[in-house]
């Protein structure tokens, strides 16, 4: 009995690690779709889900299907059902994994490199290649969605530079002048001091937290004219332990211990940082130049108080660390799912950018939300596109320009430099510690933090 | 009078069945129609439901991940098996002794506060005579309130401003402003306050119950004896509460060792690491970054592995005290 038990409990184990093997091992052996393939699979009758924007009101849901009849229409092999979908990075890939990911999505730039480098988005180069505009990209921002050997397997549908977002009211309050915002680290510092001095809020706040904080400090370090990694060929060398990182840091540290303008918040993250800076808490921080959407309709920020100015840029080298969103297509997409996919992206995504009717259609039907339109962006394609875009819908630009003007007329002449290659999000998690030390500990010992930051980034690196 | 009782037990179906069952007779062969007429398919089917749940749910996941702890994979291309790659990985990743260190010491901070609090919870109600429900209600609530909800308010209560609800407090007694979540000393105890809070009212209940079984005859005869408060509570109430004590620890030894929920929510690890426990590890290589789930099904059979030698290793030793 007792044996037969034993063979049982065997039996039913070997079944489950069977299944186990069989359910591990199957997979697509995609590797991206050739002309020829995608002219073949162009005509397939096909159903496509494509994301939209979660929670949104009726009247935005309705134009969004407009436009997808208007597809339809011109595609009629191609049915488009819309999904809604926000990107969340911890469930994507089981997402992927269960098939509830739409067929076409959107990601930040963050996180752009990484999915493709793991082959957890489409090969969709080749369809890419084939777009009237494929070459017409700005090299910096296509970067953020091109494998390591340049094709590109996802399309920059928006693009900014990072930078410094102040509160205009505190600045007025602290006695600074918000038309005239800091130009230099040193200026940043002193007006930082001031504001913890003459105000309740914190001067300069920093994220840490979520992996943003090694986003930040990456970004200080760009600004201050380093680099998070170098790539030769197939050898890629994380450039952690380096001058400009340990310049950047030791910033940070004079900010918290030697001024104490850094507040008694250390753990903030995204969301938390841009909802205490949109309730009035912080004087200055830095994230993506394309927040204030954000800041506006989902913190309540007051429009008059809101400012953003560009990152002092130092030496030589030094650069602003690009973001922005990619549209990508889910690896599980069939060849003829992959060529509707792509087709949908250039009409829905790529069209406002391009084609006037299409860039006021989107416009309108955003003011009518109550959304900020209008927005500066770093051009995706050329300045002359860009400047044509916003000539469109500038009767309908409903957010306040000038307050805008210290980024938008300098951004676009700093150098703007894509985001570490290689394991982006290990090497950014990797820095949250380092930074949340300097700001919790006066006496941290910096050289050790950035020794072992190193080799903790090297050993990812390495692990592929 | 004498009642009969109709049910069959399971040792009388068995003789009915082995009628020549003993020295000196045939055995009876077993057939499938013996079986089905013992009420073998039956048994199965009323299982049947149970053990596709179990499997599908509990034992399948179980599986998965061990096989997934030999393989590089990231759920999307071909999984590759690596054997003892991802083990020699995460053991020699320099996080682990912080996060094991981190969580022995949330373990022994959780063990010291969290530990004696509801026992003493416990016994304090169970003397008290009037409204003992409530206080059992009041006791539990935390337990009610959802833990991120929970966490969330405790957040703000952890404001490190004077103006923040714990330093306004301490203000008045002119202590303060604390760090609390914001420093790397401070940060694990603070999570270890609230989670005792969150989880002592279940565990006071588990006493409640246990006490109300200890026989009032051995109050009396202790009192009787003349014995006070403090020492009916330590010669009588304690060795009857022995079993439920020893469950209780071991429960709360697996249950630290697997914390999580409070560093995710309050901290993510921070200050500089100084809360990262190893499920939080776990959790940040399967969805931190780049989706290693090969490491993080390593170790969390690691942490697994050693929670049952552990729990093992206890009852065996307190086989003899609690029986």
């Amino acid at each position: 009995m007792k044996s037969s038990r034993r063979k049982t409990a065997l039996v039913l184990v070997g079944a489950l690690t069977v299944s186990a093997l069989a359910a591990c091992s199957s997979s697509d052996d995609d590797g991206g779709l050739t002309p020829a393939e995608a002219s073949a699979a162009a005509d397939e009758p096909v159903t496509i889900q494509v994301a939209i924007d979660e929670g949104l009101e009726q009247g935005a849901i309705d134009a969004f299907d407009t436009r997808i009849a208007e597809f339809e229409k011109e595609n009629p092999n191609i049915t488009v059902e819309r999904q809604e979908y926000t990107w969340v990075g911890t469930t994507f890939a089981a997402d992927l994994a269960g098939g509830t990911l739409p067929d076409v999505f959107t990601v930040p730039f963050t996180d752009g490199r990484g999915l493709i480098e793991r082959q957890q988005v489409a090969d969709i180069s080749g369809l890419v290649a084939e777009l009237p505009y494929a070459d017409g990209f700005n090299p910096n921002i296509a970067a953020a969605g091109q494998s390591t050997d340049g094709t590109q397997w996802a399309i920059p549908i928006a693009a900014y530079g990072q930078a410094i977002h102040y509160n205009r009211g505190i600045f007025t309050e602290a006695g600074l002048d918000p038309d005239d915002p800091p130009s230099t680290w040193d200026e940043v510092r002193a007006a930082a001091r001031t504001i913890s001095e003459k105000t309740d809020a914190t001067g300069f706040a920093e994220m840490t937290k979520s992996n943003t904080g090694g986003w930040i400090l990456t970004t200080l370090t760009y600004a201050m004219g380093g680099r998070a990694e170098t790539v030769d060929g197939d050898t890629t060398t994380a450039t952690i332990d380096t001058p400009e990182y340990r310049e950047a840091l030791e910033y940070l540290h004079d900010l918290r211990w030697e001024d104490d303008s850094m507040g008694d918040e250390f753990l903030y993250d995204w969301a938390t940082s841009h909802a205490d800076f949109g309730a009035g808490k912080i004087g200055m921080f830095v994230s993506g130049g394309g927040d204030y959407g954000n800041l506006a309709t989902q913190n309540a920020m007051n429009p008059d108080d809101y400012g953003v100015t560009v990152l002092p840029l130092q030496g030589d080298d030094g650069a602003v660390l690009g973001g922005g969103t990619l549209a990508a297509v889910n690896a599980k997409a069939t060849d003829a799912e992959q060529a509707a996919a792509v087709k949908w992206i250039d009409f829905y995504y790529m069209s406002k950018l391009t084609d006037e009717d299409a860039a006021v259609a989107d416009a309108q039907a955003t003011a009518d939300q109550g959304q900020p339109v209008g927005v500066p962006i770093l051009p995706v394609f050329d300045q002359e596109t860009e400047d044509a875009r916003r000539g469109w819908i500038s009767d309908l630009t409903n957010v306040p320009l000038d307050q805008f003007a210290p980024y938008s007329e300098h951004v676009v002449d700093q150098p703007l430099e894509a985001e570490p290659p290689i394991a982006t999000q290990d090497l950014y998690a990797a820095l949250d510690p380092v930074v949340q030390a300097v700001l919790t500990d006066e006496n941290a010992d910096v050289d050790a933090l950035l020794a072992d930051a190193q080799a903790n980034v090297q050993n990812l690196i390495d692990r592929g | 009078m004498m009642t009969s009782t109709t049910v069959r037990t399971s040792e009388a179906v068995l003789r009915e069945e082995s009628p020549q069952r003993g020295p000196g007779r045939a055995r009876r062969r077993r057939t499938p129609v013996t079986w089905v007429r013992g009420g073998g398919l039956s048994t199965l089917v009323i299982a049947l439901p149970l053990l596709l749940v179990f499997g599908l749910f509990s034992w399948f996941p179980i599986v998965r991940a061990v096989v997934m702890s030999f393989q590089f994979t990231n759920l999307v291309t071909p999984a590759e098996w690596v054997g003892l790659e991802n083990f020699t990985y995460v053991l020699s990743d320099p996080l682990l002794t912080t996060a094991v260190r981190n969580t022995l010491w949330f373990a022994l901070l959780a063990l010291v506060l969290g530990y004696p609090v509801p026992l003493v919870a416990a016994v304090l109600m169970s003397e008290v005579r009037r409204m003992r429900g409530l206080y059992a209600a009041l006791a539990y609530l935390p337990v009610v309130v959802p833990p991120v909800v929970a966490v969330l308010l405790w957040k703000t209560f952890y404001s490190a401003s004077e103006t923040g609800v714990f330093n306004t407090i301490a203000g008045w007694f002119g202590l303060g402003p604390f760090p609390w979540l914001q420093d790397q000393a401070w940060a694990m105890p603070s999570l270890v306050l609230e989670a005792t809070w969150a989880a002592a009212g279940g565990t006071v209940i588990i006493y409640l119950a246990a006490l109300t079984g200890v026989a009032p005859e051995l109050y009396d005869a202790a009192e009787v004896d003349g014995a006070g408060v403090w020492r009916k509570v330590w010669h009588v109430t304690m060795p009857q509460l022995r079993g439920v004590l020893f469950v209780t620890f071991i429960l709360q030894i697996i249950g630290t060792a697997q914390v999580f929920t409070e560093p995710y929510l309050f901290t993510g690890g921070g200050p500089a690491n100084s809360t990262t426990t190893v499920l939080l590890m776990i959790y940040n290589y399967a969805f931190g970054g780049r989706g290693d789930y090969g490491a993080a099904t390593a170790l969390s059979l690691l942490l697994a592995l050693v929670l049952a030698v552990l729990s093992a290793v206890y009852f065996k030793l307190t086989s003899r005290w609690s029986s």
